[in-house]
């Protein structure tokens, strides 16, 4: 199966992008180098491409009710022009993605899936459609979607979009025009820092990327994109969630509404609220020299307790940082562990989450 | 574009041999697959090698990658430099970024090495 490539691809390999294969796409991984990239957004504007993740369109008086069964978070908290960070579930309360839902009008909304779970959420959704009216449309394909982030994006984009823009609260989203094209702007984001993603047609993407890189922004790639999140301890589906966790043991029970009405996997995660999880995902900082690694071994008192499930250098806090699950019991600040490193272990402590917070204020 | 008289691993890795010590690090085109490199970890100072086996660790911000030894003999130096400025090896793969510093115990085994002319073929090869 050839890979895909989003509309910007030409441009990409263009500017000399290192190109990598991810979820089924060959996208941008650097250009000119992560580290570089990562400090941009923390200190200025980064701009990503990442039209790898998936575009579906609910449209119809049905639509809130199919998605408020589909999701876990309470859609009435999302009124028109909000987006709203989301989890789909397993009747048994395995998390098949985590998405978000943009409210773009009455009967409008827009999920945004994981690039590889496309397919399953719209398995999903197409599932639990009843007697209800309702369209749902997959524009992945034809449509394009940016990451404009770091402390100088909001005052940057008013050089191309309209003062609302700007003025958009955290979470909130709006249609306006960039250079006479429509373009969905939100204050949304993967990287701990204020700024915008922006849905547009696949035909205005390289003016629209142009336009925001001719501001000064700094094109980005996966690999920043990954440093970034896991500074603002944000999970990774795949890596700290998947089909075998519950939004309880990975800390995400904010995103879950027990009380909103039935939704799919709503008695098997009233069940771990109740029991409690027997694990629990912790952030970490080794307190020696030593990058953890996803799958390391997590080790107490010279015994497995746990894996790692994403490990890196932190940029910004020059630390060696990660993620991984472990006991409850454990799963407290301050506590000490050992990370098994190529057959050594390495010492650890667990911290309070996040590891990074934006300096800045935002509304 | 790689220093004629080094010679180099299948590996990655370059040799340079001054005065009876050979320096070695890696190549500026496995610096550019690893992409920022963050950490370097090397056998002690009083490790006896063998040519070609496992010298240490680089870790990039993608990735981990086991570093072999050129050749056999004793580590008598490592750069220490590397500890607080890591990204030497991304600027400077052939001087600043050295890694280890070798008292071969037998030259001869430069010979099982590649010249620059064929480490350039065998990347070349590879892309």
């Amino acid at each position: 199966m050839p890979l895909k490539r989003t509309p910007l691809y030409p441009l990409h390999r263009q500017t000399g992008a290192q190109m990598v294969e991810f979820a089924g796409w060959e996208l941008p991984v650097q250009f000119s180098g992560i580290l570089e990239e990562h400090r941009a957004v923390r200190e200025s504007a980064g701009l990503f491409d990442v039209s790898h993740l998936g575009r579906v369109y609910l449209r119809g008086p049905g639509a809130f009710e199919l998605l408020q069964r589909a999701v876990t978070n309470d859609l009435t908290k999302a009124r028109p022009g909000r987006a709203q960070y989301n989890l789909m579930c397993n009747e048994d309360g395995g998390i098949i993605d985590d998405l978000v839902v943009f409210h773009r009008s009455e009967e409008e909304y827009l999920v945004v899936p994981n690039a590889a779970n496309i397919g399953v959420v719209l398995e999903r959704l197409h599932g639990l459609v009843g007697q209800q009216r309702i369209e749902i449309e997959d524009r992945t394909m034809d449509t394009a979607m940016l990451a404009f982030q770091g402390p100088q994006a909001v005052s940057l984009i008013t050089r191309l979009a309209p003062e609302e823009v700007a003025e958009l609260p955290r979470f909130g989203c709006r249609d306006a025009e960039v250079l006479g094209n429509p373009v969905q702007f939100s204050r949304t984001g993967y990287t701990g820092e204020d700024g915008f993603e922006l849905v547009m047609d696949s035909s205005i993407a390289e003016t629209v990327w142009r336009a925001i890189t001719g501001l000064g922004a700094k094109p980005c790639g996966l690999g920043a994109r990954d440093t970034l999140r896991l500074e603002a301890a944000f999970p990774l589906y795949g890596n700290e969630i998947d089909t075998h966790t519950n939004p309880v043991e990975a800390g995400l029970e904010w995103a879950v509404a027990l009380g909103k009405g039935d939704f799919v996997g709503r008695e098997a995660i009233l069940k771990q609220v109740e029991s409690g999880s027997q694990r629990r995902l912790v952030c970490f900082r080794m307190t020696e020299r030593a990058v953890p690694r996803s799958d390391y071994p997590i080790l107490k008192d010279g015994r497995e307790v746990g894996r790692v499930t994403s490990g890196n250098y932190s940029p910004t806090l020059r630390v060696d940082i990660g993620l991984g699950y472990v006991p409850v019991e454990l799963a407290t600040p301050d506590t000490e562990l050992d990370i098994l490193i190529r057959d050594k272990p390495a010492r650890a402590q667990i911290v309070h989450r996040p590891f990074y917070k934006q300096v800045s204020s935002r509304k | 574009m790689n220093p004629p008289d080094y010679r180099y691993n299948k590996t990655h890795e370059w040799v340079r041999v001054e005065d009876g010590v050979a320096s070695v690090g890696i190549t500026a085109h496995a610096a550019e697959q690893l992409g920022d490199v963050v950490f370097v970890e090397m056998s002690a100072v009083g490790s006896r090698l063998k040519q070609f086996e496992r010298l240490g660790v680089v870790e990039s911000v993608k990735a981990v990658s086991d570093l072999y030894s050129p050749l056999s003999g004793l580590v008598t130096e490592i750069n220490g430099a590397l500890s607080e400025r890591p990204e030497l090896v991304n600027l400077s793969p052939y001087d600043q970024g050295w890694m280890v510093r070798i008292a071969p115990s037998d030259l001869s085994e430069i010979g099982n090495l590649l010249s620059s002319e064929k480490y350039e073929e065998m990347i070349g090869e590879e892309s």
